[in-house]
């Protein structure tokens, strides 16, 4: 029988729970890590037990850890993030030019095919790869030195490289999201990237419509439809159907469409939730009502899922990388949230229940299903 | 040679496999910040970049050195230590300061 593994980072420290296909009663292993941030974990897709984690702090910085166990043990690797050559200047928050420097790792995203190379963006914006497990990274400085890249300004949260797709039906195609430079893909394995924002419209940036400065949260794609894309914009919740050349509002009836999470139904690619959240000065949902919305046609109208979530008094957030789907065939739906908690519905977004509600603030996570 | 003392806190010492609050390292004269260091990320690869900014190489805004109950931390990382540490008879420390309330 199928078996589910959840890798959930949190602010202080790491977590693994695992349950069997039916996801009712869940064993909870940790913190690994205690004390440190886990920006996010995520395991191979080539090899489920080769997992990667994002382990930092304000106080000693970075570190990898790496597990071929499962998340049972766990080895620090290099955590060397040197930009390749000088690394220029982006935008500051005034506008000024400010020198790029590391800060943290905010995702990490193993190969389709090589347990051994990993993908991670960070912040100041830029990807790295290793291909010897996390050995060694090395930049792919042709995202970085984009013609746009001096114009790239931080997010509230830093100018962070937080959303890398991988896209099996076209191994050289990359999609990745930077807050608040907007999306960009690259179509020869990360060596020349171009911004895919058209469509976007922030009406809080000088130009509305910039080739680049817009705030996107997320991005969800379904490997069965990969040039279908599903975006959380900071407000906005858009798609493209052309791999990002063009996007289409599909905020349609939801009560908010500010947000971070996104996600897609594993067997149903134009099924796809969000969490509404009330606005970007008011980290919390809606009347203290904690709902997934789900829409069943590709966005524009959505449902509210609310069968065991609270409904009252719930002040939480759901932040970009803590939503996630597994594969079995009723598609089972998990999300964690800035109070501990970490929700499942094993029947695509139904039924809720808490696996925990006491984790520290989650980050992130991530579903395994095991064979 | 003596052996210089070096205490770490705790998620160093986590992060290095230590089970004592003190490593101890070989290092040759003069014995300064950046020599003891060194030779701390060389016997502990795991602390590389953690004391230490990887690019800059300057001391994390948020740790600090002291030796013989003097804070240190703004040495040059070329000056000698003082004499207890360089001839092992105090460790030095270095300290995660504490933050919130």
């Amino acid at each position: 029988m199928s078996s589910i593994r959840l890798l959930v980072g949190t602010r202080k420290g790491a977590f693994v729970l695992t349950s069997d296909g039916k996801r009712k009663n869940w064993k909870i292993a940790g913190p690994h890590f205690a004390g440190w941030e886990l920006y996010h974990l995520k395991g191979s897709p080539a090899d489920p037990d080769r997992i990667y984690a994002s382990q930092s702090s304000g106080w000693f910085g970075q570190q990898i850890q790496r597990s071929d166990d499962g998340g049972a043990t766990w080895t620090p690797v290099d955590n060397k993030f040197a930009y390749d050559g000088t690394p220029g200047t982006h935008q500051w928050y005034d506008g000024t030019a400010h020198p790029w420097e590391f800060k943290r790792v905010w995702h990490l995203e193993p190969s389709l095919t090589d347990p051994d190379t990993c993908l991670a963006g960070v912040e100041d914006a830029a990807m790295f790869k290793t291909t010897d497990g996390g050995k060694s990274w090395h930049e792919l400085p042709g995202l970085r030195t984009n013609a746009t890249g001096p114009a790239w300004q931080p997010g509230a949260g830093g100018l962070c490289l937080h959303t890398i797709i991988l896209d099996r039906a076209h191994p050289e195609r990359i999609v990745i999201a930077i807050s608040a430079a907007g999306a960009f893909r690259s179509d020869d394995a990360g060596a020349t990237w171009k911004p895919i924002n058209k469509g976007l419209y922030s009406k809080y940036i000088p130009n509305p419509t910039a080739e680049v400065g817009h705030c996107v949260h997320h991005i969800a794609m379904n490997p069965a439809t990969p040039n279908t894309l599903f975006m959380q914009k900071h407000w906005d919740v858009m798609r493209s159907d052309d791999a990002g050349d063009q996007w289409t509002k599909i905020s349609g009836n939801l009560p908010t469409d500010f947000g971070f999470a996104i996600d897609v139904h594993t067997h149903q690619p134009e099924t796809v939730y969000v969490v509404p959240i009330k606005s970007d000065s008011e980290h919390f949902p809606l009347d203290g009502k904690l709902q997934v919305f789900r829409s069943r046609s590709g966005g524009n109208e959505w449902e509210p899922l609310t069968r065991g979530l609270p409904q009252k008094d719930c002040y939480v957030n759901v932040l970009r990388d803590a939503m996630a789907v597994d594969t079995l065939e009723d598609c089972g739906l998990y999300f964690g949230t800035t109070g501990g908690q970490v929700y499942c519905s094993p029947d695509g977004g139904d039924n809720w229940s808490a696996i925990t509600h006491d984790l520290p603030p989650v980050l992130s996570v991530e579903a395994q299903t095991l064979a | 040679m003596p052996l210089i003392r070096v205490e770490l806190p705790q998620h160093l010492r986590r992060l290095a496999n230590l089970t004592g609050h003190e490593t101890q390292l070989d290092v040759a004269a003069p014995v300064t910040l950046s020599a003891v260091l060194d030779a701390l990320e060389a016997r502990h690869p795991a602390l590389r970049g953690t004391i230490r900014d990887y690019t800059t190489q300057q001391r994390r805004a948020f740790l600090r050195f002291f030796a013989c109950e003097e804070d240190i931390s703004l040495l040059a990382l070329d000056a000698p230590l003082p004499a207890p540490i360089a001839n092992g008879s105090e460790p030095l420390l270095i300290i995660a300061g504490i933050a919130g309330g």
